[in-house]
């Protein structure tokens, strides 16, 4: 396992590919509202590569030790003294992994948002805002139960979340442009705003599918 | 308050209709569409948003006089992580195809803004009987755009039509082996994720014009 290689495929998949909102449909409530700017639309991107590529790895951290079937083993490896008496390798608190990693990615997004507060006046100013809004983004959600279902281990966690960030900031910032460009267009009165965006987001869906015959 | 005098009746029709939570509110598209390939698909995860949605509309409702403002957000969040969580290993228990097929959208009914948002806006300021029709009358929204998607997906996309059942789904009808003779043929797309979004922005597009809704951009 492991190779540069193989880091480099996962990233590019998680970006073109396997893009989370053209491909997997995740994100689309922010994706959708947000897009009538492109500043903002900047702002959030920025804001979701920073959040997942936080919160995946700590998710995956917590999944491998605390809630995957057989994670609690190491409390059979305890100091004598400390022991508590009962075989943990068959323990499996999966079925707690749904409320463990929103509680962890809302407590992350608050972290970041104070660190930013604290130490980068200009970021938070340009990022602040969008940050509570990421909190309920099924992306990152999505991020960390995709991470569990393919099995990804530490850094290709890390690479995915990366990518799948960067994916979700090219969507976004493409369509925000798009939307600008049309602003002047003579769209049927019914259809403006999200009716035309869906159908928008069906083009840049199927040009992002193109990339889906590159061999890797 | 009578089951069914007309303020009830407004509740759950107004957003299957005129307040849709798909097509006009905008919430909640997130999960609808990675679950229209197929009808079945669609069907279950309707029925799973309409269990957690009431359920969370009357838990919320009931407690609403003991939640602190400063915290409602995770508490509520809390509540519909647990629902969540039950409607999951139920699947994973007596339909296990089927959660297999709908893999981690099961999970992302918690960030399914139309829950969070109808817990804020409606259930914790009204009494539990009403949060119960207004979570019902949300989901039959949702349900309904879904399930026009996805009855286009398939029967177009892939020539079948599926019913939900124990196991892999009960095909109620597909296309003759005679059409496809005749030169008729599926069209691929639609069961591709593009074939999603157009379908849902031309589902949004009819249902304004019905009921003659702009938006101002």
């Amino acid at each position: 396992m492991g190779g540069f290689e193989d880091y480099l495929s996962i990233f590019t998949k998680a970006v073109f590919i396997e893009n989370i909102v053209l491909a997997y449909f995740l994100g689309l409530c922010s994706f959708l509202a947000i897009s009538k700017s492109i500043d903002a639309s900047v702002g959030i991107g920025m804001a979701v590569v920073v959040v997942l590529t936080i919160t995946a790895p700590i998710n995956w951290f917590i999944y491998e030790f605390l809630l995957a079937k057989g994670a609690l083993v190491w409390l059979n490896y305890l100091p004598y003294g400390l022991s508590l008496n009962y075989d943990f390798s068959n323990t499996d608190l999966s079925f707690l992994k749904l409320i463990v990693f929103i509680s962890v990615i809302a407590a992350m997004v608050q972290l970041v948002e104070m660190f930013m507060e604290r130490f980068s006046q200009s970021l938070y100013n340009s990022l602040g805002i969008f940050l509570p809004l990421i909190a309920v983004n099924c992306s990152i959600l999505g991020g960390s139960l995709f991470m569990v279902e393919r099995e990804y281990n530490v850094t290709e966690t890390m690479v995915y979340g990366f990518g799948s960030g960067v994916g979700f900031f090219l969507a976004i910032v493409a369509l925000a442009s798009v939307r600008y460009r049309l602003r002047y267009s003579n769209i049927p009165p019914r259809l403006r705003g999200v009716g035309m965006a869906m159908l928008l987001t069906g083009l840049l869906s199927m040009a992002f599918m193109a990339f889906s015959g590159i061999d890797l | 308050m009578e089951l069914f005098n007309s303020e009830s009746k407004k509740i759950i029709n107004d957003p299957i209709n005129v307040n849709n939570p798909i097509s006009l509110q905008v919430l909640g598209i997130c999960s609808a569409l990675a679950v229209t390939i197929r009808l079945d698909q669609a069907i279950i995860m309707t029925l799973a948003v309409i269990f957690v949605l009431c359920s969370s509309n009357v838990i919320l409702s009931l407690i609403r006089d003991y939640i602190p403002s400063r915290v409602r957000i995770v508490i509520m969040l809390s509540v519909i992580a647990s629902l969540v969580s039950v409607v999951d290993e139920l699947l994973q228990a007596y339909l296990y195809d089927m959660s297999k097929q709908l893999s981690v959208f099961v999970g992302l009914i918690i960030t399914n803004c139309i829950i969070m948002g109808r817990a804020e806006a409606f259930a914790l300021k009204n009494g539990p009987s009403k949060a119960f029709l207004d979570g019902l009358g949300n989901g039959l929204g949702y349900g309904m755009i879904i399930i026009i998607v996805s009855f286009f997906r398939e029967l177009f996309g892939a020539g079948t039509i599926t019913l939900p059942d124990g196991g892999a789904g009960y095909v109620l009808f597909s296309i003759p082996e005679a059409w496809y003779a005749a030169g008729y043929e599926n069209i691929g797309l639609l069961v591709l994720s593009p074939g999603a979004f157009f379908i849902l922005g031309l589902v949004i597009w009819t249902q304004r014009e019905i009921f003659g809704i702009e938006e101002g951009e």
